[in-house]
């Protein structure tokens, strides 16, 4: 079982991956790519703030008690702005996806270094 | 409660909707509902200011739950701004995107950019904050890119993975915050910050949330998307990118989370004071190169925004007054000279410089609001830019930075040199023989030049003649809500919102 620290340790690092992705990457898929990884990062990490080894679901339930639930269940609210972050990451993709299509019908290319007409 | 502050964005985002929806019967009733939408919001941001500060709980959670909504005198401003140029981009919009197809879809992503921007500085809410930035940034991205071809889509690409970066930055810093605090709600974080001792992770936010920011406003060193973006837009996007976006989700993002949120520590404020004196300089530098009149314009954006945040890393109260005032005056001299660059290019198909000339003897109204844009931005009496401009440098000599204040000169100086060129090259000199047969633009496009021009007289002349009551009506309050952050640990506002 890996411990907290380390968790947030590998997230950072998975972060670290979509950030070297997005800027050391000239292919637009990889770019995008790298882009989603980082966002998917985040999400790891809001997660992981509300996150309690070997903790509960947060439904009230009959059987447990209000303070037991308070003091057992992970916390719900990062869960719910996670749940937005991903919808909003969906959106921000497609956009991205279509963008790298027509610029593709424009240029032939996927390759950004090639795709500089905009300088100075 | 305040039941008109969910106005602001409910409008435009349920108009969002039906414009696309009512374009499927005509055409026309899009530009009848976009030009309604933004003038109710307008006329609603007029009412609010001066209003007291108020707030407005979704659904009746009350605080710290639930999401609310916070108007003050910095949101009192910023809400005009937005408003205000919007309306004018809109009407400007309904001769000038005749060009283009698909004017609906421009409608509908135009109110959902004015949705998210309201939504911005309306959010008394981390995470709703966040959610409305992305509004804003998702419409602006497709709007950049809203053209088609090879520039617009290189540039609306480019924003796309910067903005989509910058946002996730945002992001974490929400998340560290809320891993400290327990908390979203800004004035509920405020609280509980100030009864913590500074830490690492707290620094660590504050460093995410600067450096997102930075690079919504486009600050030097995270400017590169900026110059490609704001200048392959069309010409009323681009006013509204360099008039009121990068300000809204920018600079003023980063004011409310820095002063009132999380404390204004001296450490920020020089990083502000850094980040401001540089994009000042070389946004301004880089602006003198420019061929293209669009590109040169956005980076004497770049500069400009330096200015405003160079005035708010200050942190005296002479800082603040006069950044409020930059910003609004900024807000309309750059949409007015973005606008009127679209007028030029609108009647001549071209914004080099190199191929204009002579102009100011076909198109009479264009000329005319191009240089008083031209000279407002420099900083020419009795224009409105000289005022701020000279508020800057005096506060800065205030505070002691005397390094600071004649670097603002310096700059001013260049700012006139690179309006001079542009002036020079459009609307003087010869007429190219190709360019004999312009002529001026319809009466929509001039009806928002020229109100823009008259503000940016009204202005001045306003501040000239009545300064004292111009800066208690429309500079004072938000200025205090900022110095609240200052002096009092931003108690007002945790007060206003939490019911001390």
């Amino acid at each position: 079982m890996l411990s907290h620290t380390s968790l947030y340790i590998l997230d950072m690092a998975l972060m670290g991956m979509g950030v070297y992705a997005l800027i050391a990457k000239r292919h637009i898929i990889k770019k995008i790519i790298g882009v989603v990884t980082m966002e998917y990062a985040i999400n790891l990490f809001l997660i992981l703030v509300g996150y309690r080894a070997g903790g509960i679901a947060p439904i009230e339930d009959a059987q447990i008690s209000a303070a037991d639930l308070a003091a057992r269940a992970v916390d719900p609210l990062p869960q719910a702005l996670v749940l937005t972050s991903i919808v909003i990451g969906l959106g921000t993709l497609a956009l991205m996806a279509s963008l790298a299509i027509k610029l593709y019908e424009k240029y032939k290319t996927f390759d950004m270094s090639e795709i500089n007409r905009l300088r100075g | 409660m305040n039941h008109t502050l969910p106005l602001l964005v409910g409008i435009p985002l349920g108009m969002a909707v039906l414009t696309l929806m009512l374009s499927k019967a005509s055409a026309r009733i899009a530009d009848i509902t976009a030009f309604l939408t933004t003038l109710v919001t307008a006329g609603i941001a007029f009412t609010l200011v001066g209003a007291p500060v108020s707030t407005y709980w979704m659904g009746g959670w009350f605080p710290p739950f639930g999401i609310s909504l916070v108007f003050d005198g910095l949101t009192s401003i910023m809400l005009l701004i937005v408003n205000l140029v919007a309306f004018l981009a809109i009407i400007y919009s309904l001769s000038y995107m005749e060009k283009y197809t698909a004017k609906p879809k421009f409608y509908s992503l135009f109110l959902l950019m004015v949705a998210g921007m309201n939504g911005v500085v309306l959010s008394g809410d981390l995470f709703n904050l966040f959610v409305f930035l992305e509004i804003a940034s998702i419409a602006s991205y497709a709007l950049v890119g809203f053209g088609v071809e090879h520039q617009e889509l290189e540039a609306s690409f480019k924003y796309l993975i910067l903005g989509t970066f910058a946002s996730t930055m945002v992001l974490l810093g929400i998340g560290i915050t809320y891993s400290m605090t327990g908390s979203l709600n800004m004035a509920d974080v405020a609280n509980t910050l100030k009864g913590m001792p500074s830490t690492t992770s707290m620094a660590f936010a504050a460093g995410a949330f600067i450096m997102g920011f930075s690079l919504k406003s486009g600050l030097v060193p995270f400017h590169a998307w900026l110059p490609d973006a704001h200048p392959s837009a069309p010409a009323p996007i681009s006013a509204m990118l360099s008039g009121v976006l990068i300000k809204a989700l920018g600079v003023y993002a980063m004011a409310r989370v820095m002063f009132n949120v999380l404390g204004a520590a001296p450490i920020y404020m020089d990083i502000m004071l850094a980040l401001g004196a540089l994009s000042m300089v070389v946004g301004g530098l880089l602006a003198v190169g420019q061929w293209d009149m669009k590109r040169m314009f956005a980076y004497s954006s770049i500069s400009q925004v330096g200015y405003i945040v160079l005035a708010l890393g200050l942190g005296t109260h002479l800082g603040m007054i006069a950044a409020i005032f930059h910003l609004l005056n900024h807000s309309i001299f750059k949409s007015l000279l973005f606008l009127s660059t679209g007028s030029i290019e609108h009647a001549t198909g071209t914004k080099n410089l190199r191929k204009l000339g002579g102009l100011g003897q076909k198109m009479p109204v264009t000329a005319t609001t191009t240089t008083i844009g031209a000279l407002s931005i420099s900083g020419v009496p009795p224009f409105n830019g000289f005022f701020s401009k000279l508020l800057i440098i005096l506060a800065c000599a205030q505070a002691g930075q005397w390094f600071l204040a004649a670097l603002a000169t310096a700059v001013s100086v260049v700012t006139l040199v690179y309006f001079l060129k542009a002036m020079r090259f459009s609307l003087f000199g010869e007429l190219p023989k190709a360019l004999k047969n312009i002529k001026e633009v319809p009466f929509p496009m001039a009806f928002s030049v020229i109100t823009l021009a008259v503000i940016c007289l009204g202005v001045g002349i306003a501040y000239l003649v009545a300064g004292p009551a111009f800066t208690e009506i429309f500079l004072q309050p938000a200025a205090d809500a900022l110095m609240d952050g200052i002096r009092n640990g931003s108690s007002s506002y945790i007060n206003a919102v939490l019911g001390g």
